[in-house]
């Protein structure tokens, strides 16, 4: 057996230590992101939650105008700090629209009364019906969808305040 | 993100906890310290979940032993969004569940399970299932037995080799 040979072994070793280092130092991404950006929203009709808010179909969304669809529930701990941020986005003309997952009314009122409204329309999403066919897997989650029903950005997570230039950027290029 | 500016109720009801009691016996807030620790580790994740009841099909059979089979074996080959690393059919998760709910509906509508698993794929990637496909990233996988073979087949020829001379 060759000299070179007989160190094979140690280098295989050095070479899934280094393997086993680089991955803990960078993990890997776990978000699902959705392979529907840049494709039109699935048709969907959600019926009303509260009533006094219309529900959210996906023919609401191809106005003209730029969207922002924000997937979300009021059991949803994240969603409390993101809905200010929404408030603000709303403040600056942005039109944001809802879709609840697995909410109930009496719930879903108390968490908009006590954190605040910027929801134009409110779709009731039980089964998380709408929520698979957006290919999103939690909540919260965004979506920036152009005035021609498009999808254009997807959001994983809440939106924080450090994310309103970044997201009023996407809605810009949405128009 | 500060806990303390976003979230002020839910750290005045932490008041009681024993870090933040002015007074008290060591003794009891120790106890205390135990208790809440092992009432932590017994603690479900409350927040993460609606808690509403499932969706009707998720934790049901399909009244057709044909469908239910074919349904049982989709579930089983899809990745759950949430716990990642489990198929739908095992989880818990409350996404899990509406994914079957919505895998039994369709296939009792009679849609067939390569066009729900091909629907699914369309929007969450290659990643949601778990059936190997044949694109260029899974070559290895399916190379890497017959070149594992063949590398044995050699190592064995030399032996065989070096023992006849």
């Amino acid at each position: 057996m060759s000299r070179a040979i007989r160190f094979a072994p140690l280098i295989v070793l050095l070479a899934i230590i280094a393997a086993l280092v680089w991955r803990l130092a960078t993990p890997a991404d776990t978000e699902v992101h959705s392979t529907l950006d840049g494709k039109p929203v699935p048709v969907f009709d959600l019926g009303e939650i509260l009533p006094s808010k219309p529900g959210l179909s996906s023919r609401d969304l191809a106005t003209g105008q730029p969207h922002l669809v924000n997937v979300f529930a009021s059991w949803c701990v994240p969603c409390i700090t993101e809905v200010k941020v929404l408030q603000s986005l709303k403040a600056r003309g942005v039109h944001i629209e809802g879709i609840a997952i697995r909410d109930r009314e009496q719930d879903l009122a108390d968490f908009l009364a006590r954190n605040g409204d910027p929801y134009e329309r409110i779709g009731n999403d039980m089964q998380s019906a709408v929520q698979i066919s957006l290919g999103s897997s939690g909540v919260p989650e965004s979506f920036v969808v152009d005035g021609k029903g498009v999808i254009r950005y997807q959001h994983i997570g809440p939106i924080e305040a450090s994310d309103v230039p970044m997201i009023l950027g996407k809605l810009e290029q949405a128009r | 993100m500060s806990a303390t500016t976003d979230y002020p109720e839910f750290v005045e009801g932490l008041s009681f906890l024993p870090g933040r009691k002015k007074k008290g016996s060591p003794s009891t807030s120790s106890g205390r310290a135990v208790l809440y620790a092992v009432a932590l580790l017994i603690a479900t994740p409350l927040l993460a979940d609606s808690n509403l009841p499932p969706a009707y099909w998720s934790n049901r059979q399909l009244p057709d032993p044909k469908e239910e089979a074919q349904a049982q074996a989709l579930m089983e080959q899809l990745r759950c969004l949430v716990c990642q690393g489990q198929s739908i059919a095992d989880s818990d998760a409350e996404l899990a569940g509406d994914m079957r709910d919505l895998v039994r509906r369709r296939i009792a509508a009679g849609e067939k399970p390569g066009a729900i698993r091909a629907w699914l794929i369309q929007r969450y990637g290659t990643w949601i299932s778990y059936k190997p496909t044949a694109e260029p990233a899974a070559w290895p996988l399916w190379l890497a037995p017959l070149a594992l073979l063949l590398i044995g087949a050699w190592l064995i020829r030399r032996r065989i080799r070096v023992r006849g001379r």
